[in-house]
């Protein structure tokens, strides 16, 4: 069976001022598939999502994406390219409806012109019917039906993490990189926002890249685990193989003391 | 040479006393930004009220008979006025902008309460003594001193009144003062720490609402000495540091917000600005017009009167673009 | 009785508590070393205990005392002190103003204190005059300790005193904390290098989501190959 990479990166470095973050670092991401990225604090995972994600460009190497070099490529360039990333801290319009922060997502939309607004209402009208028909399907498949008219703002934190997976639906994005999607969500909502990756992985087929520090989050969601340390990538499998090899335990616990 | 004697009293005189108003003023904006980090717009109104208190005090003891010969007493009543602002400074922290931090208000909702604060300062006053203008020198007279330039052909001398050379010695006695306390005493570097780093400040052990208190009596003590210095040049009138509230505002950017000593700078650099730009250069130039190659106009300056305020705003806006955390590299604003 | 003892804390900065149910204890001659994994809530441990977080339930007691959520600066005077991770130097100050500041609370003469830090610290009396934002990282390190120790803490909380350090320094820095203990001063702190760590831990805690997952000295740890694979959540 042969591996479709749709993120390649290849021999990829950076450096900030003397410290070598990234340090010709190679990695694939498999289309379909939950590819987790996880190392020790300091590994440079951080700086090589970031890198994936276009926030910051490398010194060198190469970055593919569905077989097209996007190598210094800005986020929202990227955005048109299908590449979405979710945030830490979710960025939600907080004085907007759940269903209207997710009807804002579309790019390009006709209401957007204020010309086309006034002298085109019906290409308006039917333009944002279609995309609110399809924000009304995302909060089904989402379950957030019961909170579509609430106020982005009010929502729960686990909530607005759902809302945020919800954007990228919008746009059909190839790849979702996911950023600390545990960071501060209580377990039974992790275990929803958990739930709700899987189907949008198995039956829309996302593809998902995600960073993470939770080791449970990434023992159920991904396969493979990619593991980072020291600015390099130093094991790839799925979590129990991580979990007994022994090069990685001792790479978050710690190299033993040279012997006396 | 005549006309360098009166560019020395015009511009150089007068920029050393209007920089001397403009540094003790940004010195107090720029230490409440530096602890409490937002901008205190009510600090013109404060040294208006200090000054219309120094007012008050000097009509009661000219009532009651006590003078100082060579003393206006306007200065006199000056050390009183000073700590009775400081008391009102603490008054209207903890009436009005400690309640306000204690619910965690951002500094732009600080800045809005300090524009409150200055429109119900103004109306006190306005209730109190209208809108009408009074005068330190109603009763006394107003020292002259002029000193005479033994050079050949010179006329004119160099001129300024007592009560600026008074401002201009307290100037220097408050600016010694608060170096010493900056950096000898234990408050006073605990100040320091609290601008450098509150949370670190707070973890050290420091006092922060002992600190904040002391803030709140210096910039209260040194607005209530900036206005009456004011008036005591000019005239005293309800909105008399509203004027002025914006240039010192300008002085404390330019120096580096948080920056003393840069508060100072800019306080000078203002000051000067403003009297050179309004100066009518036609006087320096009159005597020369003939190597030059133009006519001299009868009047030349680079700002009418009336504009004078603009002067800060363009020298803001130069020194931002060049070093956009001013010349003392101060917080950002 | 141990010198700070927390019992079952619960906490939080508002929200989902972070802290499951702590317990900790340590003597003034332990070195205590908190490890674990991220997001276990070591550094949070630290803060709830400096009064920074709120503890809803259990108890930190000090000296015989509670001291749960209480003011940062009222607990300097009765002996604790606080090293953050980031941003734990006054940079626009000396190194003495620095020191100075650690003295704030004390009433008496501190002078030999500071003789005394100058002593732990020889690099620091050269570069006493020196704006502390101008020291390399374990300089500024050394200024951030010897500003904790001018109140004469009994326990000093160390928030990851070898983040962002080369590898030779942190070895150096951990070797420091060995001779400040030796001097006197309870240590409780907390590391991402857990094994260099925990060679010099007398009491070691492990912590996993908030809550306590192995407990003993710090080489008891190191050989015991659960503790590290706990790391990666086995």
């Amino acid at each position: 069976m042969s591996f479709d990479a749709v993120i390649d990166v290849q021999n990829v470095s950076k450096r900030f001022g003397g410290l070598r973050a990234v340090n010709n670092c190679s990695l694939r991401v498999e289309r379909g598939s939950i590819t987790g990225l996880i190392g020790p604090n300091g590994a440079g995972k951080s700086t090589l999502f970031n890198l994936v994600a276009g926030n910051i460009t490398p010194d060198s190497g190469k970055i593919i994406f569905d077989g097209r070099d996007v190598t210094g490529l800005k986020p929202h360039q990227l955005f048109h390219l299908g590449m979405l990333r979710t945030f830490q801290i979710a960025h939600e319009f907080s004085n907007m409806t759940a269903l209207e922060n997710l009807m804002m997502v579309p790019p390009g939309q006709p209401g957007e012109s204020l010309i086309t607004t006034w002298l085109n209402p019906g290409r308006v009208r039917e333009a944002e019917r279609h995309v609110r028909q399809k924000a009304l399907d995302v909060i089904d498949f989402l379950k957030l039906g019961h909170v579509k008219h609430e106020l982005a703002g009010n929502l729960s934190g686990g909530q607005k993490k759902l809302l945020e997976l919800g954007r990228t639906m919008m746009v059909d994005a190839k790849v979702v990189l996911l950023d600390e999607v545990a960071a501060g969500v209580n377990r039974t909502l992790l275990q929803d926002l958990a739930a709700n990756i899987e189907r949008m992985n198995q039956e829309l087929g996302y593809t998902f890249f995600v960073i993470e520090h939770d080791m449970d989050l990434i023992g159920r969601l991904c396969d493979p685990v990619i593991v980072m340390a020291q600015g390099e990538k130093i094991a790839e499998g799925p979590m129990s193989e991580i979990r007994a090899n022994p090069e990685i335990i001792e790479a978050y616990f710690g190299a033993p003391a040279e012997p006396a | 040479m005549n006309e360098l004697i009166f560019f020395f009293n015009n511009v150089i005189v007068a920029g050393v006393v209007l920089g001397s108003i403009y540094a003790v003023g940004a010195i107090g904006v720029t230490l409440i930004f530096g602890i409490l980090r937002f901008a205190h717009f009510a600090h013109g109104d404060m040294m208006t009220m200090g000054a219309f208190i120094a007012f008050l005090l000097m009509l009661a003891f000219q009532a009651m008979g006590i003078s100082v010969p060579f003393l206006p007493t306007g200065f006199l009543v000056l050390p009183i006025a000073m700590v009775i602002t400081a008391i009102i400074a603490l008054g209207l922290d903890k009436g009005f902008y400690a309640p306000l931090r204690r619910r965690g208000a951002r500094p732009v909702t600080l800045l809005i309460a300090s524009i409150g604060v200055t429109l119900i300062i103004q109306g006190l006053i306005r209730l109190f003594f209208g809108s009408g203008t009074w005068n330190f020198f109603e009763t006394e007279p107003k020292q002259l001193i002029r000193i005479p330039v033994p050079l050949e052909g010179v006329t004119r001398t160099i001129n300024f009144t007592q009560p600026q050379l008074l401002m201009v010695i307290c100037t220097v006695v408050a600016v010694l003062a608060l170096h010493f306390f900056l950096t000898r005493s234990r408050l006073g570097k605990a100040m320091r720490a609290m601008a450098d780093n509150a949370d670190l400040a707070q973890v050290s052990g420091i006092n922060t609402k002992l600190v904040v208190r002391v803030t709140w009596i210096i910039a209260g003590s040194l607005a209530a000495m900036a206005g009456t210095m004011l008036a005591l040049d000019v005239q005293l009138k309800p909105d008399l540091a509203f004027n002025i509230v914006l240039p010192i505002f300008a002085a404390a950017i330019v120096g580096g917000l948080g920056q003393s000593y840069g508060a100072i700078a800019g306080g000078f650099l203002i000051g000067f600005a403003e009297t050179a730009a309004i100066f009518n250069w036609s006087v320096l130039l009159r005597p020369i017009s003939g190597a030059l190659p133009f006519e001299v106009p009868a009047t030349l300056a680079v700002v009418p009167t009336e504009y004078k305020l603009t002067v800060a705003f363009v020298i803001l806006v130069v020194v931002l673009l060049w070093r956009p955390t001013g010349i003392f590299k101060g917080a950002q604003t | 009785m141990p010198l700070i003892e927390l019992k079952n804390v619960v906490g939080g900065y508002g929200g989902a508590p972070i802290l499951n149910g702590v317990n900790i204890a340590i003597e003034q001659s332990d070195i205590g070393v908190i490890v674990g994994p991220n997001g276990a809530g070591k550094s949070t441990t630290l803060k709830a205990i400096f009064g920074l977080l709120k503890v809803t339930e259990g108890s930190i007691v000090f000296g015989g005392e509670e001291i749960q959520n209480s003011l940062p600066d009222k607990l300097v005077p009765k002996g604790l002190s606080f090293v953050p991770q980031e941003k734990n130097v006054f940079t626009s100050m000396s190194v003495e103003e620095n020191l100075e500041m650690g003295a704030f609370t004390r009433t008496d003469d501190f002078r030999p204190t500071m003789e005394w830090v100058y002593e732990m610290f020889p690099v620091l009396r050269e570069k006493r005059r020196q704006p502390a934002g101008e020291l390399s990282g374990g300089q500024r390190q050394m200024v951030a300790m010897g500003r904790a120790l001018m109140s004469q803490p009994k326990l000093l909380l160390l928030d990851e005193p070898s983040a962002g350090l080369s590898p030779r320094y942190v070895l150096e820095i951990f070797e420091q904390i060995v001779k400040v203990n030796k001097a006197g001063v309870g240590i409780l702190m907390v590391e991402q290098n857990a094994r260099q760590a925990l060679a010099f831990a007398s009491r070691g805690f492990v912590l996993a989501t908030g809550k306590n997952r192995f407990t003993g000295t710090g080489p008891e740890l190191i050989a015991d190959p659960e503790v590290a694979k706990s790391f990666l959540g086995g």
